[in-house]
């Protein structure tokens, strides 16, 4: 464990025993990061809830969380987390609902619920059934909505100001002077889904499959085997330079300079440079013109 | 606190009869901490029902948080509980940590502790001093003031921001301290801290009518505290040794020496007495910090969530792009979930982080520890007098940015 966020202790077995505990209400389990959820039915999470209050030790309820995942048909997750001050063990509780479906109430087990999912029910819209003040908490009175909704726009639907005319606060539709600007900054060769602005071409067709996987290198010869060809300086052909190289230097360079000298000599510097592109390597000398040139 | 709603009816007989009265408390109230909203029904002076109304300082920080990277939400940290920023970053930045299973250099875990220790005392200096103001002492109030005025100095050095420090990072701390502020606050931990500290305590401690005020009110059983899911030192003063510092350690805190003190009588007096000796108790742990702190770096190394120094940046092509990197694009964080409490100076402070390995995190969800306290108030007041509102709401210790976030 690298990390060094609470250290919280592990329970040997733990998993099993709550598995047990919750029975056939148990949907899945998930132990990552050193935490525990347990995916509840969500008729069931009154008893569930009772139980491992009164026969596992989680005296509190510390926090309901909702979650919305747009994409799923139930798409509200509602979390509870549980804590054990006995125990010293936290565990998290999942269930999943839509719009429409209720959710019971844990109010009767936990008084603090009330809160909880009063703000659970402001935020997202998740009804609980049982609760007997179902009210909005966070946001104003008489608003309209579910902010936390992952389709809801962050910047709302209506703005308020003080009425001079009216001598009261009014609600108007909201008027951005400017758009509203999300900047992406996501690597295109990584996370990126969307199409990039400026690459908005009719989809390409799928390339060619891919080749063979290459074979794995050969192994690194063990440094203790004998090397095939030593590599040595002890000559000065070794080197790679001398006679040898001279003489193949100077059959290329008359292609370089006859190059230089024509584009110098049809046009002006400064229309070589920006008209002719040529790549890095074989790119013309800029030559010093006589002035006699600019004249004519 | 006016606006009688009922009436008093003459009955034919010619009695007078009393209906309940209906009266708001706030949202514009100096002793309401902020901006809350109380509902109170009364029976004469008899306090029959509270209905707390918040949300007036909503600003939608959940939501904001989604469409800011993970470096770029750090600030609304600050801004959630504006009198103890430092305790409410440090538990956004250990959610970070454990999604990446990030390893801290020791010398950041010392220094976070150590300032997540002075904001504990800085917090401790307000919500103390409002509270004795609240029943009726001016004095120690600007007394207290002045400490906190230290530590807002002190931070100030740390960070170059007297509140909003965003002094803590994904990885570690900001910048490393200057030897010489660790050296004043050491002097001033061993000076004038406890100076004016007891010499402001010692006028309320044994205080007759503070003790009047506040002795038996709001008396909260451990099980009420339980089911209420009280945290910090409201279920201290209710007599449950629960800290987490001391029972799921992070950072250092399991190499500092500290005790949690914990109520007997389970009422205001109690919550404040458990909050003056928690002041005592990080002082302790800093000194403790002060004497074992390694020397070395204050940030992770991993470049794919630390930017580099920009001396680094200036000779480095590489320090260059990831500098560039973290601060457009930001660094991604694995899929997965965590929940992640600290002992804020209030209590419990948690952040449910849910990634969906992007670069923004997909649900920040705070839990904020004035939300179950503030809700018990209406359990908590039943039967106590109107007057008695301003104490249990002091020793309740509540600050609107949070609750409301």
């Amino acid at each position: 464990m690298a990390h060094s966020a609470p250290r919280i202790a592990t329970i040997d077995g733990i998993a099993e025993d709550l598995s047990a505990l919750i029975g056939a209400d148990l949907i899945d389990l998930k132990d990552a990061a050193d935490e525990l959820t347990f995916v509840v039915r969500r008729d069931s999470i009154v008893s569930v809830m009772t139980r491992l209050r009164d026969e596992a030790q989680y005296q509190q309820l510390m926090e309901i969380a909702g979650v919305d995942y747009l994409d799923r048909p139930e798409r509200f997750e509602v979390v509870y987390h549980l804590l054990s001050v006995t125990r010293n063990h936290r565990i998290r509780i999942k269930l999943s609902t839509d719009e429409d479906m209720p959710v019971p109430s844990v109010t009767g087990i936990w008084p603090v619920a009330g809160w909880l999912e009063r703000e659970v029910f402001d935020m997202y819209g998740v009804i609980f059934s049982g609760n007997t003040d179902l009210r909005r908490i966070l946001t104003d009175y008489g608003f309209r909505g579910h902010p936390q909704r992952k389709d809801f726009p962050l910047t709302g639907h209506v703005e308020l100001r003080y009425s001079e005319e009216e001598k009261r606060v009014v609600y108007e539709p909201v008027q951005l002077a400017q758009d509203f600007r999300s900047f992406d900054f996501l690597s295109p060769w990584e996370g990126a889904q969307y199409v990039l602005p400026g690459d908005e071409k009719a989809p390409q067709a799928p390339g060619a499959p891919s080749p063979v996987p290459a074979a794995p290198p050969p192994p690194p010869p063990s440094p203790t085997a004998p090397v095939t060809t030593p590599k040595v300086t002890e000559k000065p052909e070794h080197t790679g330079a001398g006679e040898a190289a001279n003489t193949a230097s100077k059959k290329r360079s008359p292609a370089v300079r006859k190059g230089s000298a024509s584009a110098g000599g049809a046009k002006s510097a400064a229309g070589t440079s920006r008209d002719a592109v040529p790549s890095a390597s074989d790119k013309p000398k800029r030559t010093r013109k006589p002035k006699t040139e600019d004249k004519a | 606190m006016s606006e009688a709603l009922d009436i008093i009816d003459v009955a034919p007989g010619g009695e007078v009869d009393i209906q309940n009265y209906t009266i708001n408390f706030g949202p514009q109230h100096p002793a309401a901490h902020g901006v809350l909203r109380l509902v109170l029904e009364l029976d004469g002076e008899i306090i029959e029902r509270v209905d707390p109304h918040i949300g007036l300082l909503h600003r939608g920080t959940e939501k904001l948080i989604e469409y800011k990277t993970y470096l770029q939400a750090l600030p609304y940290f600050d801004r959630l509980d504006y009198c103890s920023p430092l305790g409410m970053e440090h538990s956004y930045v250990l959610a970070i940590e454990k999604l990446l299973n990030l390893e801290v250099p020791l010398r950041a875990q010392y220094l976070r502790v150590f300032f997540a220790e002075l904001t504990r005392i800085c917090n401790h200096m307000l919500n103390l001093g409002s509270h004795v103001m609240d029943v009726g002492a001016m004095t120690p109030n600007l007394w207290l003031f002045e400490i906190r005025e230290d530590c807002l100095n002190f931070f100030e050095r740390a960070s170059g921001a007297r509140m909003h420090s965003a002094y803590f990072r994904p990885g570690g701390v900001h910048q490393d301290v200057p030897l010489k502020l660790l050296a004043d606050i050491a002097d001033w931990l061993d000076t004038r801290l406890p100076r004016l500290f007891e010499d402001a305590i010692s006028l309320v401690a044994d205080n007759r009518i503070f003790k009047q005020r506040n002795v038996d009110i709001a008396v909260v059983s451990k099980e009420d505290a339980l089911k209420w899911g009280f945290s910090g030192p409201m279920i201290r003063g209710s007599g449950i040794p629960w800290d987490i510092r001391k029972s799921q350690p992070y950072d250092v805190y399991d190499r500092m020496e500290f005790d949690v003190p914990v109520g007997t009588r389970y009422d205001c007096y109690d919550r404040f007495m458990v909050r003056v000796e928690e002041v005592r108790q990080s002082a302790r742990i800093m000194k403790q910090c002060l004497n074992d702190m390694p020397e070395g770096p204050i940030a992770s190394f991993d470049r794919k969530v630390v930017p580099p120094k920009r001396g680094e940046m200036k000779q480095s092509m590489e320090a260059l792009i990831h500098h560039f990197k973290l601060y457009t694009e930001g660094f991604h964080v694995p899929a997965g979930e965590v929940y992640v409490a600290t002992e804020s100076p209030k209590g419990e402070f948690g952040v449910y982080l849910v990634s969906d390995g992007s670069n923004k995190p997909y649900r920040c969800k705070i839990r904020p520890t004035a939300f179950s306290h503030l809700q018990a108030m209406d359990f908590m007041m039943k039967g106590h007098m109107l007057a008695d509102v301003t104490a249990v709401l002091g020793a309740m210790d509540i600050v609107f940015g949070e609750c409301d976030r």
